[in-house]
């Protein structure tokens, strides 16, 4: 069934390629034909409701940037993810299908708050989690769980306070809570517990 | 005739209908036992602060039960939940608009600390941007845990010069960018 849907879509639209996939249909699709694919999947082939919009930073790999976007057919019951890889690594942008499924206005910006993916046409293409003055995105792979030191978003409460958007402390983190033992003794801790608040981390 | 000592302190038989106390204990005893909370809910704290108001826990024993959704009639802020730097500077100017006298219970690990979320978003103790009164330690705090800290922040309150305070227009140590 799955093999179905995407051969008969490579009919149509012949520079799709499958992608590998645990569980549901998933292909690869050119950010050129993108809206075009997107406009037959939800007319022609049932696709009424766009779950979820996200992104993949690969670090490395070229091309950097994939946007996903997960499609469910709600009179089939079928899922299926498209993958849109962005051509440009330092400026990735894609098409936005907000006019086809209003849902990917938010999901859209939450990919764009997050991994700085650009999608081209949108209504309102502002940040949705961060602030709008925020010059980072943070799950881009150069980002650090910590964060890095920049201004409060209010500067009359900044002044007032010298409060900053500090790097949270680390201390061995991330935390994670031993996966053997009994309840009881597996409270969350640091993975690495050689270094502290008070003992820095030793430099490698 | 003898007096038993306990019955020096207040005694209408023998002072008649007047009481004789300092004015720091009248007026800290008035402050500490009606205590409007602002409800400052972040978070899953404030499901627990929610008990606390409501019949089984009965924050109304204790005077604090006037929840007031204005900071302008409030005393107490309880800070109950993670406090994100975008929501940080809303939180300050909430505080700025409390009248004096005013405190702050910071309400749970993530309000105290930053709790286990040791993130790029989240501000690691609400404490660099108010000044904080009470912690109560907990992921979410019990209660009876909020409630302890309240009293806590009664015998505190019962500490202040708080005569001196009123004409001296003198306030609570701020957090300035001088001494944060």
């Amino acid at each position: 069934m799955s093999e179905d849907l995407v051969a008969r879509l490579r009919e149509r639209f012949s520079d799709i390629e499958s992608r590998e996939s645990l569980d549901w249909p998933a292909l690869n699709c050119p950010a050129g034909r993108w809206l075009e694919l997107a406009a037959a999947l939800r007319d022609e082939y049932g696709f009424d409701f766009l779950t979820d919009v996200t992104g993949v930073d690969w670090n490395d790999a070229e091309p950097r940037f994939t946007a996903v976007y997960h499609l469910l057919s709600s009179e089939k019951h079928v899922y299926l993810r498209v993958a849109v890889d962005c051509p440009d690594d330092a400026e990735p942008e894609v098409a936005s299908v907000s006019h086809l499924w209003p849902t990917a206005n938010w999901h859209e910006r939450e990919t764009y708050d997050m991994l700085g993916i650009r999608f081209l046409d949108h209504p309102d293409l502002r940040r949705i989690l961060m602030w709008d003055d925020y010059p980072y995105h943070p799950l881009r792979k150069e980002f650090p769980l910590a964060g890095i030191e920049t201004e409060l978003p209010d500067s009359e409460v900044a002044a007032e306070t010298g409060a900053k958007v500090a790097g949270a402390p680390m201390m061995g983190g991330p935390f994670v809570a031993p996966e053997q033992g009994a309840m009881s003794e597996r409270e969350p801790r640091a993975k690495d517990q050689t270094w502290t608040e008070k003992n820095p981390k030793p430099k490698t | 005739m003898s007096v038993k000592k306990e019955e020096l302190a207040y005694d209408t038989k023998i002072e008649g209908d007047i009481v004789v106390t300092r004015a720091d204990a009248a007026i800290n005893w008035i402050r500490s036992h009606s205590m409007w909370p602002m409800p400052m809910g972040l978070a899953c704290c404030a499901i627990e602060l929610m008990a606390t108001a409501s019949s089984r826990f009965d924050i109304s024993r204790f005077g604090a039960e006037v929840m007031r959704f204005s900071p302008r009639q409030s005393d107490v802020m309880i800070v109950a939940g993670t406090v994100t730097y975008k929501m940080a500077p809303a939180l300050r100017r909430i505080y700025d608009q409390m009248p004096h006298p005013r405190w702050v219970i910071a309400m749970g690990a993530c309000a105290s600390t930053g709790g286990m979320y040791r993130s790029y978003a989240v501000l690691q103790g609400v404490d660099r941007i108010v000044p904080v009164d009470v912690y109560v330690s907990g992921c979410p705090p019990r209660p009876e845990a909020l409630l302890d800290g309240l009293l806590k922040l009664q015998t505190k309150v019962g500490r202040e010069r708080s005569l001196k305070q009123l004409w001296s227009e003198e306030e609570a140590p701020r957090i300035t960018a001088a001494n944060a």
